[in-house]
């Protein structure tokens, strides 16, 4: 007996060692790649890097990858929301249903390679858009959809039902009480799949290869915004971050270019994500805690 | 305004006639005839499982919300037909409702009482505040939250946050209250404060609650109805049904036999 309770107590600190090695080994991957990236990065950059130029520059590209995450979240944001609302509260539950998960899922494991060339076959051939930021936007959002979707529906399930049925016992419509109870309750969580979906679009290469294009001639303080050099124009061609570093890469052009290029991608997403917690954390502590 | 005048002098807030529901295909409810009258207390006991919230949830047609429920008979509130002459919201308006477990919104606590009011219609911030403070002293509550009207009302107690939800539902002014079980989460005192409210509220409201305590019936209500199996074994006033039951079941089942 005392033998067993001994052996059990081992193996249990064994298993703690386990976990906490594991949970080191992530920390110090994490740790060791972004500094390996950002230093090797910093360290071959010249001033004029940082600058907004047609060539041998980051500026263009850095705000070209804000920009087309910005106009991807402008619809993959509301129509994400939207489905969620629609399977977790208004979906009858049966075949049709369990067929439109399917296809969400599904959706949401797609190669990009394949859905960029999807993009490509109905924005720039089908609705002859041409390549520009508008289509690789477009594209980045069928890739990030299924995911504000399905983050959106989990929140609202895992509400507790007592939101719901008090918002009906006063007298509230379901419209009423999804947009003025469930909703805001569930902002936190909805942050957190933005987040991720946001993160796609920024490292995203590959659905924007056939996009996008390689438009990184910007004319700043260029307000018309038909022309092609105007900065704020989403129907111009557009080089993000990502596809710059495959380009350089590819035509093997300015390692320090491209070396600079990955680690402001990933000061970007690194300062996103922490920027978005901290806003949710936020957010979360003002409906549920002491504070006001 | 002008369904409050054609109120039949009868002193019957519901009048339930030939009652009957299912779930698919279990027969929940069975044959239910009663009369809950205005400004008193009814308490509703019975064995868990008896259909007593079941029946508590048809007053405010909060079944509606539950797929597959089918409903037979009449239920008459001041004379209008509440499935058939009435919008469930229209309905829920007059009718709130107290639940099981406090349910605050994740909001302030003035944005939890102001919540109805402003859903249906009231946007004005003095008449807001007005509604506010009004439900909270009725609730017997302003005291003790006065001073944290804009915190969350997460962070309040158990007892607090019931006391609260009482307010909630009395901000948007209902004729009568249902409340299902609204002790059973509560400690003795929270308990002990929410029966003195229900004792002071039914001089304006009609009150129904659902209990499993037994002594909560006998403290709070005027009438009890004793549910067993989806049926209604007895009805009448709560002294004379706890002291002389007419019934041998519920005598069984007010002495502790089963249940």
């Amino acid at each position: 007996m005392k033998q067993k309770v001994r052996r059990s107590q081992r193996v249990d600190r064994g298993m703690t060692f386990v976990f906490y090695a594991v949970a080191f080994f992530f920390f110090a991957l994490l740790f060791a790649f972004a500094s390996k990236v950002i230093l090797g990065g910093l360290a071959g950059a010249t001033p004029e890097m940082f600058g907004f130029l047609r060539k041998g520059s980051i500026g263009n590209q850095l705000f070209n990858t804000v920009y087309l995450v910005f106009l991807s979240l402008l619809f993959s944001v509301p129509i994400g929301v939207s489905a969620g609302i629609y399977l977790a509260m208004y979906a009858k539950q049966g075949k049709a249903t369990r067929f439109l998960c399917l296809c969400i899922e599904t959706l949401s494991s797609l190669p990009s390679i394949v859905v960029g060339l999807f993009g490509y076959l109905v924005f720039l051939v089908f609705f002859g858009m041409g390549k520009s930021l508008m289509a690789g936007a477009l594209s980045v959002s069928i890739l990030t959809l299924p995911l504000i979707t399905k983050t959106t529906e989990d929140a609202i399930k895992d509400l507790p039902p007592g939101y719901f049925q008090a918002s009906m016992g006063v007298g509230a419509t379901k419209w009423q009480s999804v947009f003025h109870v469930l909703l805001p309750a569930c902002v936190p969580r909805i942050m957190t799949g933005v987040i991720l979906a946001a993160g796609r679009g920024f490292g995203e290469a590959a659905a924007l290869l056939y996009t996008t294009g390689s438009g990184s001639d910007l004319r700043w303080g260029n307000w018309d915004i038909t022309s092609p050099t105007c900065p704020f124009n989403p129907f111009r061609p557009a080089e993000t971050l990502s596809i710059q570093i495959w380009n350089l890469q590819t035509n093997g052009q300015d390692r320090d270019l491209a070396n600079l290029a990955s680690a402001v991608l990933m000061i970007l997403v690194l300062v996103f994500s922490i920027a978005a917690n901290a806003l949710s954390r936020r957010i979360s502590r003002k409906n549920s805690g002491e504070k006001s | 305004m002008e369904d409050k005048i054609a109120i039949p002098q009868n002193g019957n807030q519901f009048d339930i006639s030939a009652l009957n529901l299912y779930y698919g295909n279990f027969h929940a409810l069975k044959q239910i005839d009663m009369k809950i009258e205005k400004n008193k207390i009814t308490a509703l006991i019975g064995p868990s499982g008896c259909g007593k919230s079941t029946f508590l949830k048809t007053l405010n047609r909060m079944n509606d919300l539950v797929e597959n429920v089918r409903i037979e008979g009449t239920i008459r509130m001041d004379g209008r037909d509440i499935y058939r002459d009435m919008d469930s919201i229209e309905l829920r308006h007059r009718v709130g409702m107290v639940f099981q477990q406090p349910n605050p919104f994740p909001k302030s606590v003035y944005d939890n009482v102001a919540y109805g009011p402003r859903i249906h219609g009231i946007r004005r911030k003095h008449q807001l505040d007005e509604i506010v403070e009004r439900s909270l002293r009725q609730a017997a509550i302003w005291d003790e939250l006065k001073d944290r009207l804009h915190k969350s009302a997460m962070g309040l107690s158990g007892g607090q946050q019931q006391r609260l939800c009482i307010a909630r539902t009395l901000a948007v002014e209902p004729d009568i209250i249902l409340m299902d079980e609204p002790t059973s989460a509560l400690d003795p005192i929270s308990t002990s404060k929410i029966e003195d409210l229900a004792l002071e509220l039914k001089k304006n409201y009609t009150i129904i609650i659902v209990t499993h305590n037994m002594q909560q019936a006998v403290r709070v209500s005027d009438d009890t109805a004793f549910f067993l199996l989806g049926e209604v074994v007895e009805k009448g006033n709560t002294e004379k049904l706890f002291s002389l039951p007419s019934d041998s079941r519920t005598e069984d089942y007010i002495t502790g036999r089963f249940g």
